[in-house]
């Protein structure tokens, strides 16, 4: 995969991170590894969304953070405007931080309960010094409030004061703060109440349209995902096991893996569900630190062939187009 | 008829006032049906089933009114003992989190055992050929070993499952599970709840799934209750429910999720504003400060639930 | 925008800001024990703030015809060896005492707490070293210790409240470095890494005040124990000198004198309990209060109701 597209803003390669799992504590031996990514490559373009989906485990939340550098990767590259970012250092990554954001899953957790939202809001204004004089600053922070839908008069209030849906327009507001060009909705929407949830997504796009925002949306749940994302990329122990446009997903899905999930996945309709078949997939998820050899969904694939459990799939495109899957059985 | 309940109400004492948590509710439940109760964080779908099984802590909470009718017993006026005898045997609850609902100090086996040598007496050895049987049942492998592990060798998903054995051991006549693949990935929650909704079908054992998954609720109920702030706002058998829902909240609550199935929108309808707070709620409809279609009435006079169509109930004043 | 209607959603009638330092106090003020503990402690305070209009009579002045005498009507506790009236010298003490006991508490907590934020935040190697070091001064033996600052800086007030301090900076070292490694997994903290914060920031503003519990309950029963072992110190003779008077000077003096004037023993001795009780019983209630689980039961729920003063700590 290695088309120059020059409207790219983010680009991964070959991503991998792996922790390697100790025994002892004087003489520590090493076990292994648990391979939290495991070779993970992709484009996100300006104002584009692309959607991450997997289950527990399968390394979308790893992805997240070390394309922010928050961790670094074991191995991999991570460019940044065509620029590599990988592996830099403390300052350089401070810098960075105007530039990308994240909005976490946890409402609650995010945001610091000692300070008020005017603090929290306006913590990194302070750390890039984005603002001149406290009148500005306090502007700033207003609309920034504003614009995510809450009543700046509020600024002065504690987290614990509001709800999980206004907390995370807290955090999303932070995330504006710094006029970042990407962000990474790490589940931002998994937490919240479902009338609430409709909300954010609305607010995430209406931000994004209005500040061209290109979105890596991290989440389990495909029906969110395929709602607000161009393109997506379906992960399993850390791989890519499928990437295509939304519409192209959906319509026809090309890996195993990919139609369990969707199979699983119930739809509000009944008529539907009674005529639809579930569960096509059993068994439990291999552990990160023993992963299956060959292609690593063979353990629970229905369609397995002799080649799968010895060689692993790479991602291929089909049909000329955008559409990418990892699979031996697929033509 | 299996259960029948009456103008439940369960009430919790706060500092700043009573907090009504589940206000006056009424349903009926045939042997053998899937019952759903829907609803989002805060309507009283969890409170509603804990005082089904007098598990509410009192104080602060207190089951106020009403008359949970059992097998044609009001559980209500049981005492300990009697109430005790039914929990786990006649009916049994699986709860949310697989991570702490089982004991970390205790084997598996022991834990399922446990209500077999309770409720039906058996001894040790009996027990532990039915526990294998109930393992084998819930497609957890190598049953014989398990017996002997301890839950945080389990992933959540077999957690859960060994949840499950429990709630059916005794063989109840009713189960309910509240929010039972919320923890769980989306592969392993389709092939728990396969398995459960089979095993009740096998048993002819009834089922009553809390939720706030309308997907779920397709799938897998008979009939469905929609909750909001306490009450019930819609009860209605699922398909009639999904063809035509009459409360605003539903109607809400359906355009506001995204669906595999449909063709991508624009933008999705979200209910405006925020859920209640059940120590304060709005006079009148609770539901009217976020409702679309609010009336003047709605502000002044609450509703009650009213058959608006063939078996299909809804509390609003449109309907009036 | 329609999102904006809606949105204001924390009605204006509802009672305003409240930070979590209301919540603790009012938490705080249902502890009978704490408030016992605060009328005592406020009494001590009064009676050190106003000594001078307090006492009946001049601490320091001597009178020679009336030494060693019990109770009487112009000295209320007696008088003791050089005839100065005991009451008038207990209450002064407390001015020495309260004030050794605090500024020994203050330095050490922020010796301890500084390094404990440093050990705690970076981990590792620093850690590590800094740990050994803390340990290497809790073994100190605190007798000899003292016993040296003395005889390099001679008795008296300096001395004492250096070597508290330095007996006494290991505890709170200890305890903030536990929290602090325990605060930095938290999500908002790892948000303000990503966000750009330094290290500084993350220390100061969002380690710093999330382990300010402990902190300021620590230091509460530290300032008990200070307050004794500064009356250890000062009962072996190394502590403030002659004419000024402290609760522990002055019990060293009436050590000698316990069979003719027990009273001289007492009253000191008294206070130093009252003292030691009042704090620790002020840390007792702080410490609930200051609960996040307790505070969480009277607080805010799951993901739904945020109001000021929601209870629904127990409805889903």
């Amino acid at each position: 995969m290695n088309n120059v597209n020059t409207n790219a803003l983010i680009q991964v390669r070959e991503l991998t991170k792996f922790f390697p799992i100790y025994r002892g504590a004087i003489f520590r031996r090493k076990l292994g590894d648990l391979r939290a990514l495991d070779g993970v490559s992709f484009d996100i373009s300006r104002g584009e969304t692309l959607g991450l989906v997997g289950e527990s485990g399968c390394g979308k939340t790893t992805t997240g953070r070390t394309i922010l550098q928050l961790e670094h990767p074991t191995s991999g590259k991570v460019f940044f405007e065509g620029r590599d970012i990988t592996g830099i250092g403390k300052y350089e990554a401070r810098r960075l931080r105007k530039h990308m954001q994240i909005i976490y899953q946890d409402p609650f957790g995010s945001l610091n309960p000692r300070m008020t939202v005017r603090d929290i809001v306006g913590e990194p204004l302070l750390i890039h010094e984005l603002t001149k004089g406290r009148g500005e600053y306090r502007d700033r922070i207003d609309s920034l409030l504003k614009m995510v839908g809450l009543n700046p008069a509020m600024a002065a209030r504690y987290p614990h004061e509001f709800s999980g849906g206004e907390r995370q327009r807290i955090g999303i507001a932070r995330a504006l703060a710094v006029n970042p060009g990407f962000i990474i909705c790490d589940e931002p929407v998994s937490a919240l109440d479902v009338s609430i949830q409709a909300q954010i997504i609305n607010l995430l796009e209406e931000i994004q349209e209005k500040f061209g925002l290109a979105y890596l949306f991290i989440a389990h749940d495909l029906a969110v995902v395929r709602h607000i994302s161009n393109r997506i990329a379906v992960m399993y122990l850390g791989e890519i096991v499928e990437i295509a446009d939304r519409k192209d997903l959906y319509r026809e899905p090309m890996h195993p893996y990919t139609k369990a999930l969707l199979a699983a996945i119930p739809i509000p309709d009944p008529e539907m569900e009674y005529s639809r078949e579930h569960s096509m997939i059993k068994g439990e998820v291999p552990s990160l630190f023993d992963t299956p050899p060959g292609c690593k969904f063979h353990t629970r694939c229905p369609i397995m062939q002799k080649i799968c459990r010895e060689s692993r799939p790479v991602l291929k495109n089909m049909h000329g187009n955008e559409h990418m899957v990892a699979c031996h059985l697929v033509i | 008829m299996l259960l029948q309940v009456r103008n439940l109400s369960t009430y919790f004492l706060a500092d700043n006032g009573v907090v009504k948590a589940v206000d006056d509710i009424s349903y009926d439940l045939e042997e053998g049906e899937t019952l759903s109760i829907v609803g989002e964080s805060g309507c009283g779908k969890t409170v509603s089933a804990l005082s089904l099984l007098r598990l509410i802590p009192d104080p602060p909470g207190k089951i106020v009114n009403g008359k949970i009718i059992f097998e044609g017993r009001d559980l209500l006026t049981l005492s300990e003992d009697e109430i005790c005898d039914i929990r786990g045997n006649r009916m049994a609850m699986i709860f949310q989190e697989p991570m702490t609902s089982l004991n970390p100090v205790l084997t598996i086996g022991h834990q399922v055992m446990e209500p077999l040598m309770l409720h039906k007496g058996m001894n040790r050895k009996e027990a532990l050929k039915e526990c294998i049987e109930l393992l084998k049942g819930m497609q957890i492998p190598d049953a014989r070993t398990m017996v002997g592990a301890y839950p945080h060798q389990f992933s959540g998903g077999m957690r859960q499952r060994v949840m499950v054995s429990m709630g059916l051991s005794c063989n109840p006549r009713l189960i309910i599970a509240d929010e039972p693949t919320t923890a769980l990935d989306v592969t392993i929650q389709a092939e728990l709840l396969d398995l459960m909704k089979k095993l009740t079908r096998d048993h002819f054992t009834a089922l009553i799934i809390i939720t706030h998954n309308l997907g779920i609720v397709a799938r897998y109920a008979d009939k469905v209750i929609v909750m909001y702030a306490g009450r019930i706002v819609e009860k209605a058998l699922t398909r009639e429910l999904y063809r035509s829902p009459l409360h605003p909240y539903t109607i809400g609550l359906m355009e506001s999720v995204p669906r595999l199935d449909q063709d991508i929108k624009q933008k999705l309808r979200p209910i405006e504003g925020q859920p209640p707070d059940l120590a304060y709620l709005p006079s009148g409809c609770s539901f009217h400060p976020r409702c679309r279609r609010a009336m003047e009435r709605c502000r002044r006079e609450s509703p009650t639930l009213r058959e608006v169509s063939d078996n299909h109930e809804a509390a609003c004043w449109i309907y009036e | 925008m329609n999102a904006h209607r809606h949105s204001y959603t924390i009605d204006a009638s509802l009672p305003g800001p409240r930070s979590n330092a209301w919540t603790a106090f009012f938490t705080l003020m249902k502890h009978k024990v704490a408030l016992a503990g605060l009328v005592i402690l406020l009494g001590l305070l009064f009676m050190a703030v106003f000594a001078p209009v307090l006492a009946p009579s001049d601490p320091n002045e001597q009178d020679l015809y009336h030494v060693l005498e019990g109770p009487s009507l112009k000295h209320l506790l007696g008088t003791d060896d050089v005839g100065r009236d005991l009451l008038s010298r207990v209450i002064f003490g407390s001015r020495a005492t309260l004030l050794m006991g605090a500024l020994s508490t203050f330095f050490s907590a922020v010796i301890g707490v500084l390094i404990g934020l440093v050990a705690g935040y970076k981990g590792g190697i620093v850690d590590m070293v800094v740990m050994r070091i803390t340990d290497t001064f809790m073994c100190v033996p605190a007798l000899v210790l003292m016993l040296v600052i003395v005889s390099a800086l001679g008795p008296g007030m300096q001395s004492i409240v250096l070597s508290i301090t330095i007996l006494s900076w290991t505890w709170f070292a200890r305890i903030v470095r536990g929290q602090v490694m325990l605060v930095r997994e938290l999500p908002y903290v790892e948000a303000a890494n990503a966000l750009g914060a330094s290290g500084f920031r993350i220390m100061f503003k969002h380690l710093l005040p999330n382990v300010m519990a402990p902190i300021i309950v620590t230091a509460t029963i530290a300032l008990g124990g200070n307050i004794m072992l500064e009356s250890a110190v000062s009962f072996l003779g190394l502590g403030v000198q002659q004419p000024t008077s402290s609760w522990g000077n002055e019990l060293r003096i009436g050590y000698s004198y316990l069979e003719v004037v027990p009273l001289f023993s007492l009253a000191p001795g008294l206070m130093i309990t009252l003292a030691v009780l009042a704090f620790n019983f002020i840390g007792d209630g702080l410490r609930d209060a200051l609960d996040p689980r307790l505070r969480s039961s009277l607080g805010i729920r799951g993901n739904g109701y945020g109001r000021a003063g929601g209870t629904n700590a127990v409805v889903k």
